[in-house]
C-alpha cells in the first residue's frame, strides 16, 4: 500500500516539477479574465453612472502594458543571464548600473535642452545621442565594476563576489541618492507617452508600449548576432562553456568576459532610457528593485540563456502590471518575489532550461 | 538504590572528565580574560551617566552584537548566504507590537505585567514570555525560509531569502489593509505601534527611558548568552556538521550527515538570535514601525560579520560592535558635520549605506578573511590554496 502512494507522489512531484509553474503563471490571467467576464468590471462613467463591461479588453490592455512594461525588464534580464552565464556570478550591482542609466538620461536631457518644446527631428537626434551617451556611460561602468571588484575574486569562494556585488549595490545607489536627492524625481514626458497610437479592438496602444518593444527588439537581435555570429560572440560562448578549454584556445578569457560585462551593461543603459521616458520618474531606489524582478525573469527563463531573459521579461512584465491594476502597486513587489521562490521551488532551471556550466 | 547511587557516581565523573576537558581546552589566561571582561562588561555603565548618548549607542550595539551573532550561524558555520534577515527583526520587534501593548484592543491578556500595563486593553505578556513567544515564531519561520532554498545553489539561496525578507516587508508596510475582525489590523504599517510596554521584572520593577543602565545590563546578559550557545554550538557535532557542510556538501551528506535537518537548524538558530535582538531593540525602540525593516539592515549586519570575519564568533561580536559604534555613534554625533567643513553639501549619515557597500568591497578585497578571521576560514580564503584546490578539481575531472 504504502509503495503506491510513494509511485502516485512520485508521479505527482514529477507533473508539478513539469506543469507546476507554467500553471502558476497561467493562473493569474485566466482567473482575472474569467473574473472580469463572470463578474464584470468598471469601465468609466456614463452620465452619472458606472459603466460595468464584462468582455476581455482591460485584461487585453493589462497584458499589452505588461508586454512594453516587459520589455524593459527583458533589456535588464539580458544583462543579468550574460554576466552569469559566463562567470556564474548574480551582478547584484547591474539593477543600479540601470539605476544609472536612467540618471544619465535625465540629466542628459537638462544639458541638451532637451524639452517638451523641442521639435521632432530634434526630439529624435537628442534621444538617440542621448541613447548612445547612456549605452556607453553603464557599459563602461560595468566594466569598471567588473575589473576593480570581480577580477581580483576570480578564483575566491564563490560568495566572494557575490559580497561586492552588494556593495557596488550599495555604492551606486548612494550616488543616485547624493546626484538626484532621496524622492522620485519626475522627468520631462518627452515623448508624451500617454498619447493613443492606435486600436485593436478596444485595446489601446499607447506611445511608450511602442517605443518599449521598439527599443528592445532591434536590441535583441542585434545581440542574438553578435553572439551567434561574430568572432568575439563565439568567444563569449566557448568561455561560457569552458574558460580553461577557452584560454587554451588563444580565447583571452579576461578580456572576453568584460566584453560580456561592456555588452549587459549597454542594454541596462537602453533601458534606463527606455524607463525615464516610460515611468517619467526616476528614482535612486529604482534599480533595486528593477534588478529583482530582472533577475527573475533571467531565472524564470532559464538563467545563461538569452532567448529565455526576453521570455522572462515579458511574462514577469506581465504579471507585474496585473498585480498592479488588480491588487494595487503596493502588492507589487510581494507577488513578483512570490513568483520568484515559486520558480526556485518548483523550476529552478527555468521554463527553456538554463545555459551554465552546472546544467552541462 | 545502589544502582541509583552508581548511575550518580557516574554521571559525576562525566562532569569531571567534561572539567578537566575544559580545562584543558581552555587555557587559564583565556578565563581569565573572559573573566575580566564580563566584569568590564558589568561595571561599564557607571563611568557614563544614565542618559548619555553613548550609552544607547552601546545598548544598540549590543543588541547588534546579537543579530550578527544569529547571522553568524546561517552564513559563517553553515556557509547559507542570507540576504533576508531583516526578517526576524521584523518579527521579534512585532512580536513586542503584538503582544505587548494595546494593539489588539479587542483581547485582554495579561501575564505577568505592572503599572500601566496591567490595566490596558490589549495583549501584555512579561518581557520574557515576549521573548519566549519571539523564539518560537522566528524558528518556525526560519524554517519555512529555509525550506525552498534546501535544494538551491548558494546564490540562489541568497535570492530567495531576499525575496522573503522583501516579501515580509512589504507585507509589514501594507498590514494596515489586512483585517483581523474588529477593526483590528496585522500591522500598524509606516506609522508604526506606538507606546509598547517597557520591560518588567518582578522583584526588580518596570524599566523606564530615561535610566538606560537596566537596559544595558539585560541586553549584555543576552549577549552573554547567546554567545555562550554559540561556543558551544559552534564545537558541537552539530556545529561540526554545519562547517563541514559549508566545505563540502556532497562529501558532508556521503559522511552521513542529514542534510536537511542541518541546514534547517542553521536557519532556526540563526533566526532565533535575530528575533531575541528584535525583540530588544522594539521594546527599546518603544515603537514597531514597518518602514525599520528594509533590505539595508540585512546588509548591515552582513557587513558586520564580513567585516569582523566570516564564521568567526569574536569576529561577529567586534564587527558588529565597529559597526554599529560607526553608524550610530561616529557618524551622527562625531564626524557628521564633516562635509560641511569642507565646504560640501551633504550629511554624512545621507552616505552611511555607501560606506557600508565600500567597506564590504575593500574588505572582500584587500581581506576577505575579515578583521579577526577563524582559522580555517582564512585558510581556505588564501589564494593559493583555492588555487591549489582548482588545480585539483581539474585533475579529478
Amino acid at each position: 500500500m504504502p509503495d503506491a502512494v510513494n509511485r502516485v507522489l512520485a508521479v505527482l512531484r514529477r507533473y508539478i516539477g513539469r506543469w507546476g509553474l507554467l500553471i502558476a503563471l497561467v493562473a493569474l490571467p485566466a482567473y482575472y479574465g474569467i473574473h472580469d467576464l463572470t463578474h464584470g468590471y468598471q469601465a468609466g462613467f456614463h452620465a452619472g453612472h458606472a459603466v460595468t463591461r464584462h468582455d476581455l479588453t482591460q485584461l487585453g490592455f493589462n497584458l499589452v502594458e505588461g508586454l512594453s512594461n516587459g520589455a524593459i525588464w527583458a533589456l535588464i534580464a539580458m544583462g543579468y543571464t550574460l554576466v552569469y552565464g559566463i562567470i556564474e556570478l548574480i551582478n547584484f550591482a547591474h539593477g543600479d548600473v540601470f539605476m544609472i542609466g536612467s540618471f544619465t538620461a535625465a540629466g542628459l536631457w537638462g544639458t541638451l535642452g532637451l524639452g517638451l518644446a523641442t521639435g521632432p527631428v530634434g526630439l529624435i537626434a537628442g534621444l538617440l545621442l542621448t541613447l548612445i551617451v547612456c549605452m556607453a556611460v553603464c557599459g563602461s561602468l560595468n566594466v569598471l565594476i567588473e575589473r576593480v571588484g570581480y577580477r581580483p575574486l576570480r578564483n575566491a569562494p564563490k560568495l566572494a563576489p557575490l559580497i561586492t556585488a552588494v556593495g557596488f549595490s550599495f555604492i551606486l545607489q548612494n550616488v543616485g541618492l547624493l546626484w538626484l536627492g532621496g524622492s522620485p524625481q519626475g522627468v520631462n514626458d518627452l515623448i508624451r507617452e500617454n498619447d493613443t497610437v492606435f486600436q485593436i479592438s478596444g485595446v489601446i496602444i499607447h506611445r511608450a508600449d511602442l517605443l518599449a518593444l521598439g527599443v528592445m527588439i532591434p536590441l535583441v537581435l542585434a545581440l542574438a548576432w553578435f553572439i551567434g555570429k561574430t568572432r568575439p560572440g563565439r568567444a563569449m560562448r566557448a568561455t561560457a562553456q569552458d574558460p580553461e578549454a577557452a584560454r587554451l584556445m588563444g580565447i583571452n578569457v579576461n578580456n572576453t568576459i568584460s566584453l560580456t560585462f561592456l555588452l549587459g551593461g549597454m542594454l541596462a543603459g537602453a533601458a534606463g532610457l527606455v524607463y525615464a521616458l516610460y515611468e517619467t520618474t526616476v528614482w535612486y531606489f529604482q534599480g533595486f528593485e528593477a534588478g529583482l524582478i530582472a533577475f527573475t525573469a533571467a531565472v524564470m527563463g532559464g538563467i545563461g540563456n538569452v532567448r529565455g531573459a526576453v521570455l522572462g521579461g515579458l511574462i514577469i512584465g506581465c504579471i507585474q502590471e496585473l498585480s498592479d491594476s488588480r491588487l494595487g502597486p503596493q502588492w507589487t513587489e510581494a507577488v513578483v518575489f512570490g513568483y520568484l521562490i515559486l520558480v526556485m521551488v518548483l523550476r529552478p532551471r527555468g521554463l527553456i532550461g538554463e545555459e551554465t556550466r552546472e546544467a552541462g | 538504590m545502589n544502582e541509583l547511587l552508581a548511575q550518580l557516581s557516574e554521571w559525576r565523573e562525566t562532569l569531571v572528565k567534561r572539567r578537566e576537558a575544559f580545562v584543558r581546552r581552555v587555557p587559564w589566561w583565556s578565563r581569565a580574560l573572559a573573566l575580566l571582561l564580563i566584569v568590564f562588561g558589568i561595571i561599564l555603565p557607571f563611568f557614563f551617566s544614565q542618559d548619555s548618548g553613548f550609552m544607547g549607542a552601546t545598548i544598540v550595539a549590543l543588541a547588534y552584537v546579537v543579530m550578527a551573532l544569529g547571522l553568524n550561524v546561517v552564513v559563517g558555520f553553515a556557509g547559507l548566504l542570507d540576504l533576508g534577515y531583516v526578517a526576524f527583526y521584523a518579527f521579534g520587534a512585532y512580536s513586542v507590537g503584538w503582544f505587548g501593548s494595546d494593539f489588539f484592543f479587542k483581547a485582554h491578556i495579561h501575564a505577568l505585567v505592572s503599572g500601566i500595563a496591567a490595566h490596558e486593553t490589549g495583549i501584555h505578556l512579561n518581557f520574557v514570555l515576549i521573548l519566549v513567544c519571539a523564539v518560537v515564531i522566528t524558528a518556525v519561520a526560519g524554517m519555512i525560509i529555509g525550506l525552498p532554498t534546501l535544494r538551491l545553489r548558494s546564490d540562489y539561496i541568497a535570492i530567495v531569502t531576499l525575496a522573503f525578507g522583501e516579501i515580509i516587508g512589504v507585507v509589514a508596510v501594507n498590514g494596515t489593509s489586512i483585517h483581523l475582525g474588529g477593526g483590528q489590523t496585522l500591522t500598524a504599517g509606516n506609522l508604526g505601534i506606538p507606546a509598547l510596554d517597557l520591560p518588567y521584572f518582578p522583584g526588580i520593577g518596570s524599566f523606564n527611558l530615561l535610566q538606560l543602565r537596566p537596559w544595558y545590563w539585560l541586553i549584555f546578559a543576552i549577549v552573554l548568552l547567546v554567545l555562550f550557545i554559540n561556543l558551544r554550538l559552534r564545537d558541537s557535532r552539530l556545529g561540526r556538521a554545519w562547517i563541514a557542510l559549508r566545505e563540502d556538501e556532497v562529501a558532508a551528506v556521503s559522511m552521513g550527515i542529514p542534510l536537511v535537518r542541518t541546514k534547517l537548524m542553521a536557519y532556526a538558530i540563526g533566526a532565533t538570535f535575530g528575533g531575541m535582538s528584535g525583540v530588544f531593540l522594539g521594546a527599546f525602540d518603544t515603537t514597531v514601525n514597518a518602514s525599520q525593516f528594509a533590505f539595508s539592515f540585512s546588509i548591515f549586519v552582513l557587513a558586520m560579520i564580513i567585516v569582523g570575519g566570516l564564521g568567526s564568533i569574536w569576529g561577529a561580536v567586534l564587527g558588529a560592535l565597529l559597526l554599529s559604534y560607526i553608524n550610530y555613534y561616529l557618524i551622527p554625533d562625531v564626524l557628521n558635520g564633516l562635509p560641511h567643513d569642507f565646504g560640501l553639501n551633504f550629511d554624512l549619515t545621507q552616505l552611511s549605506f555607501g560606506i557600508f557597500g565600500f567597506l564590504l568591497v575593500l574588505v572582500m578585497i584587500l581581506r576577505p578573511q575579515g578583521l579577526f578571521p577563524e582559522r580555517r576560514r582564512r585558510l581556505e580564503l588564501t589564494a593559493k590554496i583555492a588555487a591549489d584546490d582548482a588545480q585539483l578539481v581539474e585533475v579529478a575531472e
